[in-house]
C-alpha cells in the first residue's frame, strides 16, 4: 500500500498543490486521498489519543444498514413487475429486473449529488464532507421505481443546494436532504409521485386485467382492511395475509421502503452501534401506535365513513414508509433534536403526526414524509425548551442561595 | 457524614502499560526546571538572573498581577538558563543543582496551632501556595479569597494514571499534616474523595478533619470537577479550591520539617515503556535518567500527565508541576490505508466509545493506541456521543457551541463555571468530528475570566 500512497503523493497530487495548475480542484484530489488513506494527522493539544471512529466510518455504518432495504427493494421491484404482468419468473430474473431499474436511480443520485457537492467545495475551497454518502443512497430508496431519471437529478440537485449548501453544508442543514428531494418532486411533479400508476413498472408488457397498482396505503383510504387486494386485484385471504406481506415487504411502494424486516435489520445495526438514536426510533413507534389507537377508538364511533381510522394501530406501523422513515430519516442527527430528552419528544411527535396526516388528510397518504420534515423544523424549538429547563434548574439553585 | 456517589456516564479506556506497584530510586537528575507554562494564564515576573545562586525554596519569579504568589526553586544550585519562546515568553527556568542541597528554613510548626493567616503566609513564602488551584477557571487560588470548600480527589481514573492509594501508602502522617494546614483555609469542608474500592482507598480511610466521600464509576469519576458537581455544584460567584494528595504531602512536609522538599512519586506508564513502574523523583526534575533505557524503538510521544489531558514534552523535558505520571505512547503519523487500518477496516486494534468498532466485543482487552486522530476535522454531525461520557447535568454540545460563537451569557447559563477543559477530555476523545473541544472550553473559560476581571 505504500506504493499506492507514494503514487498519490508524488504523481497525482503535485499539480493540485499550492501553486500548481489545478490547485482549484484540490478538494477533489484531497477527498480521494483521504478516502483511501486516513491521513497521518496527529493530535497536538488536548487528548493525545482519539476514538477510532470518524465521519466516514459513521456514514458507512448507515449505508451498511441500508443495504438490506436496497437489496430487498431491488427484488420487490422485479416481483411487483412480474406479478402485474401475470408472468412466472425465476428469482434471478426478478432480482435482475429490479437491479436494472434501481441501479440507474442510485447512480444518478450519487452522480448529481456528489457533483454538486464537489462544485461547492471547490468554490468554497473546503474539504468534502461525507454527509451526502448517505443522502445519495436514501434518495433512490424513497422514489417510485418509474420516476424519470432527470427528475431524480433535478430533485437531488435541488435538495443538495437548497436543502444543505445554502445553510453551510454538512452538519448545518435544517431539513433532511433526502426528504427535501422527495418533497420537491411530490409537489412539483405530483403525477409521477403519487396515484396508482407509478409504483410498479409495467412498461414492457400489458398488465393482467384486474391490475390496480394501488398501494395498501391508497386502498386504506377507501377500503376496509379485510378487503385489501394485491396489485393484480386478488383479494388477500385475510388481514393476516396482507399484514404478513407488508411486513416482508412484497407490496407496491417506493423502491426501498416496503419491507419492515429490512428496516428492522437496519434499525438494529444503527441502534446497536449507537449511530442511530434508539430514543427516536422507539418514541416514534410509540407515537404512531398511540395515534393509531386513538383513531381505532374514536373512529368507528364518530366517523364511520372513514375506513382508514378503523385500520388496526399495529397495521399502520407496517404499511407505507413509516418504518423506513423513522429508522433512516428521523434519526438523521443533524436535523433531529439534539438533546436526549428532546429526542424522545421529537420521535414521539413524528409518529403521532405521521399517522394523523396519513389518516385525516387523504391527499397525503404518505404522512411520514410531512411529519419528519415538519418536526425537522420544530426540532430546534424542542431543544430550546429542554435546555431552558436545564438553565432554570441552575438559576433556581442560585436563587435558593441568595434568598 | 460519608457520602457514596455512583456515576454511570463515562468510559474507562484500557491501555497497555499500567505501572507495577514498585517504586524505583533514581540518581539525582542533572538539571531541574520550573515551567511557568504549567500554571494556566500566569505571567511570570523574574526575581533571579542567569548565574544566580539559589537554595531549595528561593524565589525564582512571581505572578506579575498577584505578586504575593511566589514560585520557588525545588533544589539548591545555580540558575543555568532562562529559556524563552516566541514573544520572549518565559518557558523554563533551568537550575543546575549543586552538591550542598541547602534549603531555606521556613520554620517547622504544627498547623493546628497556627492561624489562617500564618498558614497562608507560610504557603506563599515557600512557593507551595501554587499547589492550590481554584474552580472556576483552574488557575492558582487567590490568597485573598475565602473558598466555599476545599476538594481533594484521591481517585485517579484517567487511563494509565498513577494510583494515589499506592503513592501515599507510607506518607499518611504527612498527608494528615497537609490536611490540617489546608483545613485552616476554609470555613467549609475539606472534601476528601476516594474510590469505593478498598484497594484504591485503604490508605485514606483513617484521615481526620475531612469529609470522606466515596465515588464509584468509570472515568472521569476521578476528575475533581465531576466530584464537586455531584457533591455541591459551583454557581456563579462561588469559589472552591482543590489540590491533589501529593501536594498535600509536600505541604505536610513543609510544616513538619520547615523546608520545601518537592519529592514526589511519579508513575512511568504507557505501551512504549519497557517496565512501567513508579519512580521516586522531584517536581521539575529532568526526565532523562528516568527514561533511560525504558523506551521502545520508533517515534514515541512523551506526555507529562495522562494521555487525555497531559502536555507533550521532549525526552529531555521536565515533569509538570501538577502531574503524577509520565505516559509514553506511539506516534501515529503514518497514513492508514482505508481497507487494512483505516475507516473501512474491521479495526480490532482501535478503541471506540460507539460500537462501530469491535472493541465492545472484547471488554477486557488492553489497547496500544497511538496519537493518530483517526480522521479529519468536520462540522458537528453526530449528537448524543458526548452525553454518554459526560457525567454532569449540563448539555455539553450546546455549551461547546455557545463557546464557539463567544456567547458569554449562554455559556454562563449552560453552566461553564462548573467545568474545566479536563472534564471535556473524554468528549474530545469520543468526538466523531475530531473537534478540539478541550481547547475550545479553555478559551471559553479565559473569555469569561477576562470579561469579569
Amino acid at each position: 500500500m505504500k506504493g499506492l500512497k507514494k503514487f498519490i503523493d508524488n504523481q497525482l497530487k503535485p499539480p493540485f498543490e499550492e501553486g500548481g495548475k489545478l490547485h482549484k480542484f484540490w478538494p477533489v484530489i484531497d477527498s480521494l486521498d483521504t478516502f483511501a488513506f486516513v491521513p497521518g494527522h496527529v493530535t497536538k493539544k488536548g487528548a493525545h489519543i482519539r476514538d477510532g471512529i470518524d465521519l466516514k466510518r459513521t456514514m458507512f455504518m448507515v449505508i451498511l444498514a441500508l443495504i438490506p432495504a436496497l437489496l430487498f427493494g431491488m427484488y420487490n421491484v422485479g416481483y411487483q413487475h412480474y406479478m402485474a404482468l401475470g408472468q412466472e419468473a425465476t428469482f434471478g430474473d426478478i432480482f435482475l429486473f429490479g437491479m436494472l431499474k434501481v441501479l440507474p436511480l442510485v447512480i444518478v443520485s450519487y452522480g448529481v449529488g456528489l457533483g454538486v457537492e464537489f462544485i461547492f467545495c471547490i468554490a468554497k475551497s473546503h474539504a468534502i464532507n461525507e454527509g451526502f454518502l448517505v443522502s445519495g443512497m436514501l434518495i433512490p430508496l424513497i422514489m417510485p421505481v418509474d420516476v424519470p431519471l432527470w427528475m431524480v437529478a433535478v430533485a437531488t440537485a435541488f435538495a443538495v443546494v437548497i436543502g444543505k449548501e445554502v445553510f453551510g453544508g454538512t452538519g448545518m442543514n435544517i431539513l433532511n436532504v433526502a426528504l427535501t428531494a422527495r418533497a420537491f418532486l411530490f409537489f412539483a411533479y405530483p403525477t409521477k409521485m403519487s396515484g396508482n400508476k407509478v409504483w410498479v413498472n409495467t412498461a414492457d408488457g400489458s398488465p393482467v386485467d384486474a391490475y390496480t397498482g394501488e398501494t395498501l396505503l391508497a386502498q386504506a383510504t377507501s377500503t376496509p382492511v379485510e378487503k385489501f387486494t394485491d396489485i393484480s386485484g386478488t383479494m388477500y385471504a385475510g388481514i393476516d395475509q396482507s399484514f404478513i406481506d407488508s411486513v416482508i415487504g412484497l407490496i407496491p411502494g417506493s423502491v426501498g421502503e416496503t419491507s419492515v424486516i429490512a428496516c428492522l435489520i437496519g434499525a438494529a445495526l444503527l441502534m446497536w452501534t449507537g449511530i442511530g438514536s434508539w430514543r427516536i426510533i422507539f418514541s416514534a413507534l410509540l407515537g404512531g401506535a398511540v395515534m393509531g389507537l386513538i383513531f381505532n377508538w374514536v373512529g368507528p364511533a364518530y366517523f364511520p365513513d372513514n375506513s382508514f381510522l378503523a385500520l388496526p394501530w399495529w397495521y399502520h406501523l407496517a404499511i407505507g414508509g413509516f418504518m423506513f422513515g423513522i429508522v433512516f430519516m428521523a434519526t438523521d442527527p443533524v436535523t433531529a433534536a439534539q438533546t436526549p430528552t428532546g429526542k424522545w419528544v421529537y420521535g414521539f411527535l413524528i409518529g403521532l403526526l405521521a399517522i394523523l396526516i396519513r389518516t385525516v388528510n387523504p391527499a397525503y397518504p404518505e404522512g411520514v414524509m410531512m411529519a419528519i420534515l415538519f418536526m425537522n423544523v420544530m426540532a430546534p424549538m424542542i431543544d430550546h425548551y429542554v435546555i431552558e429547563a436545564n438553565i432554570k434548574r441552575r438559576v433556581s439553585r442560585l436563587k435558593v442561595k441568595t434568598a | 457524614m460519608s457520602k457514596t456517589i455512583k456515576i454511570k456516564k463515562g468510559v474507562d479506556i484500557k491501555l497497555k502499560g499500567t505501572a507495577e506497584h514498585v517504586v524505583a530510586k533514581l540518581d539525582r537528575p542533572e538539571i531541574f526546571a520550573v515551567k511557568p507554562t504549567d500554571f494556566h494564564n500566569l505571567t511570570p515576573k523574574m526575581e533571579v538572573r542567569e548565574g544566580d545562586e539559589v537554595k531549595a525554596g528561593s524565589v525564582l519569579f512571581h505572578d506579575k498581577y498577584r505578586d504575593k504568589i511566589k514560585f520557588t526553586s525545588p533544589v539548591s544550585g545555580e540558575v543555568a538558563e532562562i529559556r524563552r519562546g516566541a514573544k520572549r515568553r518565559i518557558l523554563e527556568v533551568r537550575i543546575l543543582p549543586d552538591a550542598n542541597s541547602e534549603s531555606i528554613d521556613f520554620g517547622a510548626a504544627d498547623p493546628v496551632s497556627l492561624s489562617r493567616e500564618e498558614v497562608i503566609e507560610k504557603l506563599l513564602k515557600s512557593g507551595l501556595w501554587t499547589a492550590i488551584r481554584q474552580r472556576p477557571f483552574s488557575t492558582i487560588a487567590n490568597p485573598d479569597d475565602k473558598p466555599r470548600d476545599i476538594y481533594v480527589s484521591a481517585i485517579n481514573s484517567a487511563p494509565l494514571s498513577a494510583d494515589f492509594n499506592f503513592i501515599c501508602k507510607d506518607q499518611v502522617d504527612l498527608l494528615q499534616t497537609g490536611i490540617d494546614a489546608v483545613g485552616k483555609l476554609t470555613e467549609g469542608n475539606v472534601h476528601f474523595n476516594v474510590s469505593t474500592e478498598a484497594d484504591r482507598s485503604s490508605t485514606f480511610t483513617g484521615l481526620k478533619g475531612v469529609q470522606l466521600n466515596r465515588f464509584n464509576g468509570p472515568h472521569p469519576v476521578g476528575n475533581v470537577g465531576v466530584q464537586i458537581h455531584h457533591i455541591r455544584p459551583i454557581d456563579k460567584g462561588d469559589t472552591v479550591w482543590y489540590l491533589d494528595p501529593q501536594a498535600l504531602i509536600t505541604i505536610g512536609r513543609l510544616f513538619k520539617e520547615g523546608k520545601y522538599d518537592p519529592s514526589r512519586i511519579v508513575a512511568l506508564v504507557g505501551s512504549e515503556v519497557k517496565e512501567p513502574k513508579y519512580f521516586e523523583t522531584q517536581i521539575g526534575a529532568s526526565l532523562k535518567n528516568m527514561l533511560k533505557g525504558q523506551l521502545s524503538e520508533g517515534t514515541n510521544r512523551i506526555i507529562s500527565g495522562d494521555v487525555l489531558t497531559g502536555e507533550k514534552i521532549e525526552a529531555d523535558g521536565f515533569i509538570g508541576f501538577y502531574d503524577s505520571e509520565v505516559s509514553v505512547i506511539p506516534e501515529g503519523d503514518e497514513p492508514q490505508f482505508f481497507l487494512t487500518e483505516g475507516w473501512l477496516s474491521p479495526g480490532f486494534s482501535k478503541f471506540s466509545v460507539s460500537r462501530a468498532f469491535p472493541s465492545w466485543l472484547m471488554p477486557g482487552k488492553k489497547y496500544r493506541l497511538n496519537t493518530n486522530k483517526n480522521g479529519e476535522e468536520r462540522a458537528f454531525v453526530v449528537t448524543g456521543e458526548m452525553e454518554k461520557v459526560f457525567p454532569f447535568d449540563i448539555y455539553p454540545m450546546q455549551l461547546v457551541k455557545s463557546i464557539m460563537v463567544n456567547d458569554v451569557e449562554m455559556m454562563e447559563k449552560l453552566g461553564i463555571y462548573e467545568v474545566d477543559s479536563e472534564d471535556f477530555a473524554l468528549c474530545e476523545f469520543a468526538c466523531t468530528s475530531k473537534i478540539e473541544i478541550q481547547e475550545i472550553v479553555r478559551n471559553g473559560l479565559d473569555l469569561i475570566q477576562k470579561e469579569f476581571a
